[in-house]
C-alpha cells in the first residue's frame, strides 16, 4: 500500500530543504557575488585603467580609501595571493550547508494515523507536533510558484487555536492531493479504506524519461485548480478577470484617490516637490496592495465537494484550501455603496485557527472576493443549505422591509420599532433580524449593505447590551459570540422587549441544534 | 467606573427594569432564582475605586501644584466628582452583578448604565478560572472568569466567597463534561 497516510513514518519530498530555506542561500550568495562586482571592478579598474585611479582617490580621500582597502576581506585575499585557500573555505561552508540540509530533511518525518497527524524533525531543538484530525478546521495545500515549478507542494493542516497550523512542506504535488483526500476522509470519522484504489507511484519514482517528466509538470502547471471529477459543474462559481479588478479599483481604497489626486495637484501648482516625493511610498504601498489582491484571486474557484468547500486561486504560485462542513462559524454577505451598481457581493467567514496569521489571515477569510447575486446564492447554498436560509439571504440582499413586490406578511425579518430611529436615522428600517433552520440571519446597513448568518449549532454565546441613551429609549443590542474573525454578528438599537425574546429563542434554539449537531464529523454514518 | 460619564441620568434609571422581567419568564425553563454576589465585595470595590481615584486626583493635584496651571485642578476636581459619583452608586453597581444557573445555560447580568447580560450554554464553556486579587484574598472572596472558544463572550463573575467559588466552579466543569460539544 502506497498511502502517505498508512500510519507509517514518511518523509518529505527530498527537495524540500533547498525549497524552504535553500533559495535563501541562493538569494545570500547572489547578493554577496552582486555586491563584490563592485569590489572586482573597482580593482579590475585599478588594474586596467591605472590613470584613473589618482582622481577617484582624490575624491574619496586617500588615506580612507587606503584603510578600507586593508579592512576589506577580498582585497586582501587578493593581495595575499590567498584566492584557493578561500575558494576551498567557501566549498567547506557550502558542504556544511548542504550536509545540514540532507540531515534536517532526515530528521523531519511525519505519519497519519487514525485519529491524529504528527511531525516531528529538527536537529538540536527536536519538536513533537501532534494535531487530531477530528478538530481539524481546514487543509490548504499551497504551491508557491518555484516549488511549483519543481511539483513540490506545502500541505498546511489547521486546527482550532492560535497558530495551530501543522506545515508539511514540501511533498510532491501528487502526494500532497493524496493526502489531503486521506487526511479528509480520516477527519469525517469514517475509517481508511485499505483498497482505496491503485495509488499512483510518487513522481519522482515513475520519471522514466526527462520528456516525461516535462510533461508532467507541464501538466500539472496548466491543470485546472480544481480536480473537474471531484465538484458537480454547477456548483463552480468562477470568477470574472474584469470583475475582480473593477470590484478592488472601486474597493474602500476609491476614497483616497480623490484626496491623493488633490495633494498631487496642489503640489504641482504650489511647486512643493517634497509633497510629491513624501506621497511616493504610500502611493507605491496602495498600488502593491491592489495588485496583491488582484493577483491572489486571479484563477479563483469555489466548489463544494463531499468533504466541504474547496477554494481554489492564484496564478503563478497557487492555494487551495478545503473547509470540511460544520467548520464555519459566522458568513457576512457584503456590499459597499459603490458596487450596488453593478451588483456586485462578496463573502467573509469567521473559521476558528485562523487567527494572528496576520499575513494570511485577510485572505483566508474571503471565501468569495466578489461576486454576483447567483453566485452569492450558489456559495450559501454550499455553506449553509436550506430553502429559507436562501429566502432570507435574497431578502437581506434586496433592502428593507420586503423583495420588491412581496406581501408585507412574507417578509421573515423582524425590524426594530421605531423608536431606533432616533440612534439608526439611516438604517433602521433596514436592520432586521429572522432565525431559520437553525440559522440566525441579521440584516444591516446602508453604505455597507450587510447580511450575516450565524449557524446556531456554532454559537458561543449570545449577550444583550445597552447603554444611558438606549436605556431611555428602551433600545439594545444583541450581540452574538462566535470565533474571532472578521464577521462580528451584532444588531444595534432592538427594542428592549424584542432584544431580550431574542436572546432567549437564540440560547435556546443553540443548545438544542448544539446537542444535535453531527456536521463536524460528517463521515461517520455516510 | 463605567457609569462615571452620565450620572445625572443614572437617579432616573427606573430600578424595576431588571432583567428578570425577561429570563426565566419563558414557560421551557425552570425557575431558577438569580443570585447575587457577596456583599463583601462592596468593600473591594470601595478600596479599589478609592485608590484609583485618589491616584488620579493626587496626580492631577500634583500637576497643578508643580506646574501652575489651572487644568491640572480641573482635571482633578472631574476626577474628584467622578470617584465620588462613582462610590455613591457602588451599593447599587455590586447589587446589579448575578447570575442564574438554567437548565442548560448560565445567565449573567451586571450594569446599571451600561447593562450587560451574557448567557453561555454549558457545554460551550472551555474553561472556568478562578482568580483572586490581593484585596479580595484579605476578604475570602475570588471572582470566576469564563473562557469560550469566543474572546468576546469576557464575562468575570467577581465576589464570590472562595467555598462556593469553588463549588460553583466544579458543578459548571461537570456540566460542560456531560453537555461537550464540539467547537
Amino acid at each position: 500500500m502506497n498511502s502517505l497516510a498508512d500510519g507509517e513514518w514518511h518523509r518529505l519530498h527530498p527537495l524540500s530543504p533547498l525549497l524552504r530555506g535553500g533559495l535563501m542561500l541562493l538569494a545570500v550568495i547572489g547578493f554577496v557575488i552582486a555586491n563584490m562586482r563592485e569590489r572586482l571592478t573597482e580593482i579590475a579598474l585599478g588594474w586596467f585603467a591605472p590613470d584613473l585611479q589618482p582622481t577617484i582617490d582624490e575624491e574619496l580621500g586617500k588615506a580612507s580609501e587606503r584603510a578600507r582597502f586593508a579592512a576589506d576581506p577580498i582585497s586582501y585575499v587578493v593581495e595575499h595571493d590567498l584566492v584557493l585557500w578561500a575558494a576551498l573555505g567557501v566549498l567547506a561552508v557550502l558542504l556544511v550547508v548542504v550536509l545540514l540540509f540532507w540531515v534536517s530533511w532526515r530528521m523531519r518525518t511525519f505519519r497519519v494515523t487514525p485519529d491524529v497527524l504528527e511531525v516531528r524533525g529538527g536537529i538540536i531543538f527536536r519538536s513533537h507536533r501532534s494535531a487530531r484530525l477530528d478538530r481539524v478546521q481546514g487543509i490548504d495545500i499551497t504551491r508557491p510558484f518555484v516549488p511549483r515549478l519543481f511539483g513540490a507542494a506545502k500541505v498546511q493542516v489547521s486546527v482550532a487555536g492560535q497558530s495551530g497550523n501543522t506545515e508539511l512542506a514540501y511533498l510532491s504535488s501528487r502526494a500532497a492531493d493524496e493526502l489531503r483526500r486521506d487526511l479528509l476522509v480520516l477527519a469525517s470519522g469514517a475509517r481508511l479504506r485499505v483498497s482505496a484504489g491503485p495509488v499512483g507511484p510518487t513522481p519522482q519514482a515513475g520519471a522514466s524519461s526527462l520528456s516525461d517528466l516535462l510533461a508532467r509538470r507541464a501538466d500539472e502547471l496548466l491543470a485546472p485548480e480544481l480536480d473537474p471529477a471531484l465538484a458537480a459543474p454547477e456548483s463552480v462559481v468562477q470568477l470574472p478577470v474584469g470583475r475582480l479588478i473593477g470590484s478592488t479599483l472601486l474597493g474602500g481604497f476609491v476614497i483616497l484617490i480623490p484626496v491623493l489626486a488633490a495633494v498631487i495637484v496642489w503640489g504641482i501648482v504650489a511647486r512643493t516637490g517634497w509633497v510629491l516625493v513624501s506621497l511616493l511610498p504610500s502611493t507605491i504601498a496602495i498600488g502593491s496592495y491592489l495588485w496583491a489582491r488582484i493577483v491572489k484571486s486571479l484563477r479563483y474557484s469555489i466548489a463544494g465537494t463531499p468533504d466541504g468547500v474547496r477554494i481554489g486561486y492564484g496564478l503563478l504560485s497557487t492555494e487551495n484550501r478545503t473547509i470540511p462542513p460544520g467548520r464555519i462559524h459566522a458568513i457576512e454577505v457584503h456590499q459597499w455603496a459603490l458596487w450596488r451598481p453593478f451588483g456586485w457581493w462578496a463573502i467573509r467567514v469567521n473559521i476558528a485557527g485562523h487567527v494572528g496569521e496576520a499575513s494570511g489571515a485577510d485572505q483566508r477569510s474571503r471565501l468569495l472576493p466578489v461576486g454576483n447575486a447567483d453566485d452569492v446564492r450558489r456559495v450559501i447554498g454550499l455553506i449553509a443549505p436550506g430553502a429559507s436560509v436562501d429566502a432570507l439571504l435574497r431578502l437581506g440582499m434586496a433592502g428593507r422591509r420586503t423583495a420588491g413586490s412581496a406581501p408585507r406578511q412574507a417578509a421573515p425579518y423582524s425590524t426594530p420599532s421605531r423608536r431606533a430611529r432616533w440612534v439608526r436615522p439611516f438604517t433602521w428600517r433596514r436592520n432586521g433580524w429572522a432565525i431559520a433552520d437553525g440559522v440566525l440571519a441579521f440584516r444591516r446597513g446602508l453604505l455597507l449593505r450587510r447580511v450575516v448568518f450565524v449557524p446556531l449549532a456554532r454559537l458561543q454565546s449570545v449577550a444583550v447590551n445597552t447603554g444611558p441613551v438606549g436605556r431611555g429609549l428602551r433600545l439594545a443590542t444583541t450581540r452574538v459570540h462566535t470565533v474571532a474573525g472578521p464577521v462580528v454578528p451584532a444588531l444595534p438599537a432592538l427594542d428592549r422587549r424584542a432584544a431580550d425574546e431574542l436572546f432567549e429563542q437564540v440560547i435556546r434554539d443553540a443548545t438544542a441544534y448544539a446537542a444535535a449537531d453531527h456536521t463536524a464529523a460528517w463521515g461517520r454514518n455516510g | 467606573m463605567t457609569s462615571a460619564t452620565a450620572p445625572a441620568v443614572e437617579a432616573n434609571i427606573d430600578p424595576a427594569v431588571r432583567p428578570t422581567d425577561a429570563v426565566g419568564a419563558e414557560p421551557g425553563h425552570d425557575e431558577a432564582e438569580w443570585r447575587g454576589v457577596s456583599p463583601k465585595y462592596l468593600t473591594v470595590q470601595l478600596i479599589s475605586d478609592l485608590i484609583f481615584g485618589l491616584v488620579l486626583i493626587g496626580g492631577f493635584s500634583a500637576v497643578a501644584l508643580l506646574r501652575g496651571q489651572v487644568f491640572g485642578w480641573i482635571a482633578a476636581g472631574t476626577a474628584l466628582i467622578i470617584t465620588v459619583v462613582l462610590l455613591a452608586l457602588l451599593p447599587r453597581r455590586v447589587r446589579s452583578i448575578r447570575y442564574q444557573l438554567r437548565a442548560d445555560d448560565i445567565v449573567l447580568c451586571r450594569g446599571i448604565m451600561f447593562f450587560r447580560q451574557v448567557a453561555v450554554p454549558y457545554g460551550r464553556l472551555q474553561l472556568v478560572d478562578i482568580r483572586r486579587g490581593p484585596i479580595a484574598r484579605m476578604l475570602g472572596l475570588a471572582e470566576l472568569k469564563f473562557v469560550t472558544a469566543a474572546a468576546a463572550t469576557a464575562f468575570v463573575l467577581p465576589g464570590l466567597e472562595v467555598g462556593d467559588a469553588d463549588a460553583l466552579r466544579d458543578r459548571l466543569v461537570a456540566l460542560a463534561e456531560t453537555r461537550r460539544a464540539g467547537l
